[in-house]
């Protein structure tokens, strides 16, 4: 069932909501945390939701969300068969979440090595918050993004990474959020927070999956991922949840002196999916690698907005988004670079290229450069295509069918992305989820209107 | 039976017809060669072979094996046994040379009822072809013909063709842009297929190749008709007169 209520309604039930959040949090002698989720929804309840006539949100209208009366997600238990298909082999660690809430008895945290500490949030906030005060909610921006600001006012589990200096973790670490079918809207907001300290390694999947009916659900998660000087991290972003699902995730990422990073991501799921990604250089020297995929069908709409902010010399920045689009679907990438003044050197790129399958589906690209310091290298560009037909037909002189050919082409295209991911065991898991997707986008009807599509995918999904 | 037999072809492209009445019947075990000047249709007869659907035909009719070869889709054609070596071979970035060749291999050997070949049976087969063609096999790491210089982007297409056995070959314009070494090679690997069972249709803009590759047959295509047919012997005469001279001879014939 989805309740709609009045425009001055709305914010009303979100206060509610948070009233009765703020009751059940943990941390709530902790002055600093309190303080940091009052002021965070005090900003909310301030601005409310963005509209389409804030710049930011130009080409994704998130009234849907805005006009649905969500409740916290309710606990539901889950067995470890049920959770089974959805595990990453070869991870160092798993930790499910099951509507927001760690489920330590589906979680496997057993293999990691000395000096690395994975453990919920919640735990974390109970047992050593003398840990977190120095990061939690110090880069994600609640006065600039109303979705940030309300995930910090709901501010109460999800995932707390630390990998001691120079510690190298070698699998990845895997977060999986699971949601399950409810009787009415229900949201999550998952909060994770990632320290690699100096010269330390680690890459951290974050996996958002619904398992059973669909439900309306919103999950608006919020990492901070502070990268120490000399550390390398990789974040990997996986969205495969119903069409029913709103998701909206973003990642701050602080970068120290000479930091590595990479945030690689995957959009397959969802019904409306904004991906923030907003890397700050603040250390001389630092690489950040921002590389996505973008797979859209039906009606869903997939929006990567990227932010980099160079604010220290000699830093690079790439991003790559790759996105294929069929059906109705609606892409969007907004790539938005700012240079501050003292950044001198700064080399940042950035290339947004897309297929579009079929004549209704849609994708608006947008570059923006900030530039601030006047010796800079920013370059920025972006391609609109079909697949190529002399390519499509030069695999078929060879006899490969037209079905299998469009697959290879597609799965070529998307290559360009998954050869960018440095964890084989991220890497694999990502390029079978691609195959199996495109396989099902091929197989699904090309009709015009785009609904068999959207029929085909929710069956297989 | 002939392998291929082409009756009074009309095509179309882009609303211009391009080729205007073409007969050709070509046997198991023959080499004809096509020659004609720039725009005369040579490749747009090679693509209608290969199937490709932007070109329309509007009169005609073209069999192979005595089974309608206008009914068929490229992937079809191909899996009965027509190759077409492009004269500019498509770049595909993302797919890997050796794991295409062996995807088409296996598509073939599936349309035909055979047993897909696994990697341990292919290899062996593929290094062999790649000798004869003198390529390197790091070239076989790398994208589909992804920086391949003219000369290994034409090795490539007779490579393919090697592994593949077709039972026509046309190849259109291979030795454009070839230095000599290349043109030896290439010619070498082509030459090593001919076989009672295979026939080829080469299309060339020059005589250098047939040197190397000596076809049974020339045809000399000029504005979308075949103005002459001949022996080897005829190649040799366009060379010495060019192709003014039989174009000449045409609008003779016209008037006539």
């Amino acid at each position: 069932m989805e309740a709609t209520v009045s425009a001055v309604a709305k914010l009303e039930s979100w206060l509610e909501n948070y009233t009765e959040g703020e009751r059940q949090a943990p941390g709530r002698a902790l002055p600093w945390l309190s303080r940091l989720r009052e002021d965070a929804f005090a900003r909310f309840y301030e601005t409310g939701f963005p509209t389409t006539r804030d710049e930011d949100w130009r080409f994704t209208n998130v009234s849907a969300i805005a006009r649905t009366h969500f409740r916290p997600a309710g606990p539901a238990k889950l067995t470890k068969k049920d959770v089974a298909p959805w595990k990453l082999e070869g991870a160092a660690a798993q930790l499910v979440f099951v509507n927001g809430r760690y489920a330590p008895e589906l979680s496997d945290v057993k293999k990691l090595p000395k000096g690395v500490t994975v453990a919920s949030l919640r735990a974390q906030v109970e047992q050593h918050p003398e840990t977190l005060e120095k990061h939690l909610g110090r880069y994600a921006d609640t006065q600039r993004d109303a979705f940030v600001a309300l995930n910090t006012a709901f501010l109460g589990d999800g995932a707390y990474v630390h990998v001691a200096r120079g510690v190298v973790v070698e699998a990845p670490i895997c977060l999986l959020y699971l949601s399950t079918q409810e009787d009415a809207p229900a949201m999550t907001h998952p909060r994770n927070l990632i320290v690699a300290e100096d010269e330390s390694q680690v890459a951290v999947i974050e996996d958002y999956v619904s398992v059973g009916g669909e439900s309306v659900a919103f999950s608006n998660a919020v990492t901070e991922l502070v990268a120490g000087e000399n550390a390398n991290v990789q974040h990997y972003l996986i969205e495969r949840e119903h069409l029913k699902a709103f998701n909206v995730s973003t990642l701050r990422i602080q970068q120290g002196r000479s930091a590595n990073v990479a945030s690689h991501s995957l959009l397959l799921g969802g019904g409306l999916v904004r991906n923030n990604v907003h890397p700050v250089l603040a250390g001389e020297g630092g690489e950040c690698l921002i590389n996505g995929l973008f797979l859209g069908t039906g009606r869903q709409h997939l929006d990567n907005y990227m932010h980099v902010e160079h604010a220290s010399p000699h830093c690079g920045s790439r991003q790559f988004y790759n996105g294929i689009l069929d059906g109705q679907a609606h892409g969007v990438f907004h790539g938005r670079i700012v240079v501050h003044k003292n950044a001198q050197k700064t080399d940042a790129k950035q290339t947004n290229r897309n297929l579009l399958l079929s004549d209704d589906a849609q994708i608006d690209t947008k570059p923006q450069l900030e530039i601030y310091a006047d010796d800079v290298k920013c370059t920025h560009g972006a391609t609109i295509g079909q697949i190529e037909e002399n390519a499509l037909f030069y695999l078929q002189s060879r006899g490969i069918s037209e079905s299998e050919a469009r697959k290879l082409l597609l799965m070529a295209f998307a290559e360009e992305c998954v050869e960018r991911m440095h964890s084989e065991v991220a890497r694999k898991h990502i390029e079978g989820l691609i195959r199996g997707h495109l396989l099902f986008m091929e197989s699904a009807p090309h009709m015009p209107n785009g609904k068999v599509t959207e029929r085909a995918l929710e069956e297989v999904g | 039976m002939s392998l291929l037999e082409i009756k009074n072809l009309h095509v179309n492209v882009g609303g211009n017809e391009i080729l205007k009445g073409i007969d050709l019947t070509v046997n198991a075990g023959e080499v004809h060669s096509i020659m004609g000047p720039n725009g005369s249709g040579k490749s747009t007869l090679a693509q209608v072979l290969a199937r490709r659907d932007a070109y329309h035909v509007t009169e005609g009719s073209i069999t192979f094996e005595g089974r309608d070869l206008l009914e068929m889709k490229p992937e079809e054609a191909a899996c009965e046994g027509v190759f077409l070596a492009f004269q500019y071979p498509v770049e595909i970035p993302g797919i890997g040379n050796t794991y295409f060749l062996r995807s088409a291999l296996n598509a073939q050997r599936k349309y035909r009822g055979q047993e897909e070949m696994d990697a341990m049976d292919f290899l062996p087969m593929f290094r062999e072809k790649l000798a004869l063609l003198e390529m390197d096999d790091k070239l076989m790491n790398r994208s589909l013909n992804e920086g391949f210089s003219g000369g290994e982007k034409k090795r490539n297409e007779i490579l393919q063709m090697a592994v593949l056995e077709p039972r026509l070959a046309i190849l259109d314009e291979t030795d454009s842009g070839l230095d000599i070494d290349a043109l030896r090679i290439v010619a070498n690997g082509v030459n090593s297929l001919r076989s009672p069972e295979r026939a080829m249709l080469v299309v060339t803009h020059y005589q250098r190749l047939l040197n190397y590759i000596v076809p049974d047959f020339v045809h000399v295509l000029v504005d979308g008709r075949i103005v002459r047919s001949g022996g080897k012997e005829l190649a040799l005469e366009l060379e010495e007169k060019g192709y003014g001279w039989t174009e000449h001879e045409q609008t003779v014939g016209a008037r006539a």
